[in-house]
C-alpha cells in the first residue's frame, strides 16, 4: 500500500491522458486543426503559385522562330522566366485565346506582331520593347559595317555596382503567412488546453470527488497530475499539426524560401506551446479551484484570457507590418506574453540570441513560480465549495 | 488496531464546528454517529480523513497519529457523493483502488468482485451518469471498499438506498467489523444505527454528548415507565411527585421518573382508575433516547 508522489502524478496524468484522447472533443479539435493548417500551406501555395513565378509560355510562329533565342536571352536579362516553343500559325492565335499560351508572336523578325489574350504584363512588355529595339539596333549595326555580334558582346559585359540602403527582408510574404500560422496555433492551443485543465478543476469540485481523491494523495499531486496530462495531450495535438503542417508543405512544395525557416518555426512552435502551456495550466488550475460550478468557469478565468489573447493581438496587428516593432519586442520578453509572441516574431524575422535566451529563463521561472503559487491556491481553495473563494483568500488561508 | 479521535476542535471564523470531539472506534465494532443537521458530524468525519485540519486535537489509530500513508488504508464515503460522471463504472473503481496504492492486478480483480457482490456487475463497462441513482450509491459503496481498507468511514451510508440496498450494506458493514476492522458511519436512521450498531455516540454542537451501547445509553437517562389503564383520563398522573408523563394515548401512558420517585404510587394511582392490564419498564427507543439527548440542556 505504498505509493510515491510520482506514482500519484503519474495515475492522475494517465487518468487525463486516457479521457482525454478518448474524447469526442479531442477527436474534433485535432481533425480541425490538421485541416486548418494542411488548408493553410494549400491556399498559401496557391497565393505564391499566382504571383507570376510560374513561366510565361510564349508561342513563335515559324516565321518569327528566329527570335526566340534572343528573346529568352533578353527575357532572362530583365528576371522573367519565360519558355518558347515554336507553333502553328494556325492554331496559335487559338491557344492564347484557350489560356495555352500567354503570348503568340507572329511576323518576321524584322517586324512582328505579339497576340495576347487581355493585356501584356509589364515584365513581357519589357523584354519585348527590348527585343525590338535590339533588332533595330543590330540592324543598324549591321548597316554602319561593324558586326552586331561583337557590339552585343561588349554591351552584355557592362554591368554595374548597387549599393543598398535599406535592404529588404529576405521572403517577407512567406513569413507574414507563417507567423499568422504559428500565431493562431499557439494562441488557440494554450487557450483551449488552459480551459481544459480549469474545467477539468471545476468538474472535480462540482462532482464532488475531489474529497474522495484527496484522502489518497495531496492536492499538489493532483494539480500536477492533470496538468501534466492534459499537457501531454496538448503536446501530442501540436506535434501532430505541426509535423503535418511541415509535411504538407513539402508535399505540395510550398517553400518558395529555405525550408529550414518553416522547420525551425515549427520547432520554436512546439517549445513555446509547452511552456505557455504549463505556466497558463497552472493559472487557470488556480482560477478554476476557487469556483464550484462549471458555469462559473467562464468568469473566473477571464483575466487569464485576456492576458493570452492581448499579445497575440498586439503581435497579428502589428508584426506583419513593422517585424521589428520596439513595443512588441518588448513585450515579447514579458513572461504572460512570451509564448505567443515570440513564435510569430521568429516566425516574421531573426530575433537576436539574447532575447530568445532571456525570454526562455524569465518563462522558466515564472513557472517554477506559478507552481508554488497555483498550488498554494489550488490546496486552499479546491475543497471549498458553494461561493465563489476569494484569490487572496485562498492565498492567506493555510 | 483503534480509531481514536482525540480533542479535536475546529472553528469556522466564530462558528464552532467541533469542541474537544473525543471518542474511539474499536476494532471490530459498529459504531453509529448520530446528531442532528449541522451537529459536527460531517465535519469530525472530514478530519479524521485529512481533507479538513483540525485547529486542535489529534486522530491517533493504533496509538499513532494518522498519516497520509495510514490515510489511505481508510475507506470513506463522504455525504457529498461523488464519482467521475462520464467515467466507466469499473475503469473508475480500478483508478481509485490504485490511488489507495493497490497494484493493477489487484484493483481490477477487487473491483470485479465488489461489482458482482453490489449486483452491478452488468453495469461496469456504463458510464456513471447512465446508472441509476440507487446503482450509483452502490458504486460509491464500492469504490470504499475497493482498496480492501482497515478502517471503515462512511457519511451517511444509507440515504438515498432502496430496502434491498440497505440490507447489503448492513450486511458488508457487519462482515468488515467481524474481520477485525473499526466500522464508524453517520446515520439519521437510527431504527438502523438501533439494530446495527455495537456502541453509539450521540454529537450536539461540535461536542460528543454520550458514548456507548445503547444498553448503556438506556441505563444514563431517567426511569421510564409504561402504564396500560384503559379507563385513566387525560392527566391522571399529571399530580404525581417526582412523575413526568411522556405521551398518553389509548389508555396507554410513557412514563419518565425521578430518582427517588416511587414507582407503587404510580401503580396505586392508575389501580384507582380502574383496571391495569400492564404495568412495567419501558425500553425507549435511540430515537427518545436521542431526542432526550439533543433537548436537554
Amino acid at each position: 500500500m505504498t505509493l510515491s508522489s510520482v506514482d500519484a502524478v503519474r495515475l492522475v496524468a494517465g487518468r487525463e491522458v486516457r479521457t482525454r484522447f478518448a474524447s469526442k472533443a479531442f477527436k474534433i479539435s485535432s481533425s480541425v486543426m490538421v485541416a486548418a493548417i494542411v488548408g493553410f500551406v494549400i491556399v498559401a501555395k496557391l497565393i505564391s503559385g499566382s504571383d507570376g513565378d510560374g513561366d510565361s509560355k510564349i508561342g513563335f510562329a515559324p516565321s518569327a522562330a528566329p527570335l526566340s533565342a534572343a528573346f529568352g536571352s533578353v527575357a532572362a536579362a530583365v528576371g522573367e522566366e519565360v519558355t518558347t516553343s515554336e507553333v502553328d500559325p494556325a492554331t496559335g492565335e487559338q491557344r492564347v485565346r484557350d489560356g495555352d499560351l500567354d503570348a503568340y508572336v507572329s511576323g518576321d523578325p524584322a517586324g512582328f506582331q505579339v497576340v495576347v489574350k487581355e493585356d501584356l504584363p509589364d515584365d513581357l512588355r519589357t523584354a519585348f520593347t527590348v527585343l525590338a529595339r535590339q533588332a533595330a539596333l543590330d540592324d543598324q549595326i549591321a548597316r554602319a559595317g561593324a558586326d552586331p555580334a561583337a557590339v552585343n558582346a561588349a554591351v552584355a559585359a557592362a554591368t554595374f555596382a548597387v549599393r543598398t540602403l535599406d535592404p529588404p527582408r529576405d521572403h517577407e510574404g512567406p513569413r507574414i503567412l507563417l507567423g499568422f500560422i504559428v500565431g493562431i496555433l499557439v494562441y488557440m492551443a494554450i487557450l483551449l488546453y488552459g480551459s481544459m485543465v480549469a474545467q477539468g478543476v471545476v468538474e472535480e469540485k462540482a462532482n464532488r470527488i475531489v474529497e474522495l481523491l484527496l484522502t489518497t494523495i495531496r492536492p499538489v499531486q493532483l494539480m500536477i497530475g492533470k496538468v501534466l496530462g492534459i499537457g501531454a495531450v496538448g503536446l501530442t495535438q501540436m506535434v501532430a499539426t505541426v509535423g503535418v503542417g511541415v509535411l504538407a508543405g513539402f508535399a505540395v512544395d510550398a517553400y518558395t524560401f529555405p525550408s529550414s525557416i518553416a522547420t525551425g518555426t515549427a520547432a520554436w512552435t512546439v517549445v513555446w506551446f509547452l511552456l505557455g502551456y504549463l505556466m497558463y495550466a497552472l493559472v487557470f488550475a488556480s482560477l478554476g479551484a476557487l469556483v464550484s460550478r462549471q458555469e462559473d468557469v467562464g468568469g473566473a478565468t477571464a483575466p487569464a484570457i485576456t492576458l493570452v489573447a492581448l499579445p497575440y493581438l498586439a503581435g497579428v496587428f502589428i508584426l506583419p507590418s513593422d517585424p521589428g516593432n520596439g513595443l512588441v519586442a518588448l513585450m515579447s520578453l514579458i513572461p504572460f506574453f512570451t509564448p505567443m509572441l515570440m513564435p510569430m516574431r521568429v516566425a516574421f524575422d531573426a530575433v537576436p540570441v539574447w532575447q530568445v535566451a532571456l525570454s526562455l529563463t524569465l518563462t522558466v521561472a515564472t513557472i517554477g513560480a506559478l507552481a508554488w503559487f497555483a498550488g498554494r491556491v489550488y490546496r486552499n481553495a479546491v475543497l471549498r465549495t458553494g461561493a465563489k473563494v476569494k484569490l487572496r483568500a485562498a492565498l492567506r488561508a493555510r | 488496531m483503534a480509531l481514536e479521535i482525540d480533542r479535536v476542535s475546529k472553528r469556522y471564523g466564530d462558528v464552532v464546528a467541533l469542541r474537544d470531539m473525543t471518542f474511539d472506534v474499536r476494532p471490530g465494532e459498529l459504531f453509529g454517529f448520530v446528531g442532528s443537521n449541522g451537529a459536527g458530524k460531517t465535519t469530525a468525519m472530514r478530519v479524521v480523513l485529512g481533507v479538513l485540519e483540525a485547529d486542535a486535537g489529534e486522530v491517533r489509530w493504533d496509538g499513532r497519529p494518522l498519516t497520509l500513508a495510514t490515510r489511505r488504508q481508510i475507506g470513506y464515503m463522504p455525504e457529498e457523493r461523488g464519482l467521475y460522471p462520464r467515467m466507466k463504472v469499473r475503469d473508475q473503481l480500478v483508478y481509485l483502488a490504485r490511488l489507495h496504492g493497490v497494484s493493477k492486478a489487484d484493483a481490477t480483480a477487487s473491483a470485479n468482485r465488489w461489482l458482482d457482490r453490489l449486483g452491478v456487475a452488468e453495469r461496469r463497462d456504463d458510464e456513471v451518469q447512465k446508472l441509476s441513482l440507487g446503482n450509483q450509491q452502490r458504486v460509491q459503496l464500492a469504490a470504499s471498499l475497493v482498496h480492501d481498507p482497515r478502517i471503515l468511514v462512511l457519511d451517511e451510508p444509507f440515504s438515498g438506498l432502496d430496502p434491498i440496498a440497505i440490507d447489503v450494506m448492513s450486511q458488508v458493514m457487519r462482515e468488515k467489523a467481524a474481520d477485525g476492522i473499526p466500522v464508524m458511519f453517520s446515520s439519521h436512521q437510527l431504527d438502523l444505527v438501533e439494530r446495527l450498531c455495537d456502541r453509539v455516540g450521540i454529537v450536539r454542537s461540535g461536542q460528543m454528548v454520550v458514548v456507548g451501547t445503547v444498553d448503556e445509553l438506556r441505563a444514563t437517562g431517567p426511569r421510564r415507565l409504561f402504564v396500560e389503564a384503559p379507563q385513566a383520563p387525560p392527566g391522571w398522573a399529571d399530580r404525581l411527585p417526582g412523575v413526568r408523563v411522556v405521551s398518553h394515548s389509548n389508555g396507554s401512558t410513557a412514563l419518565e421518573l425521578d430518582d427517588g420517585a416511587d414507582d407503587q404510587a404510580v401503580l396505586r394511582a392508575a389501580l384507582a382508575t380502574g383496571p391495569v392490564r400492564g404495568f412495567g419498564d419501558r425500553r425507549p427507543s435511540l430515537t427518545e433516547l436521542f431526542r432526550d439527548v439533543v433537548s436537554a440542556t
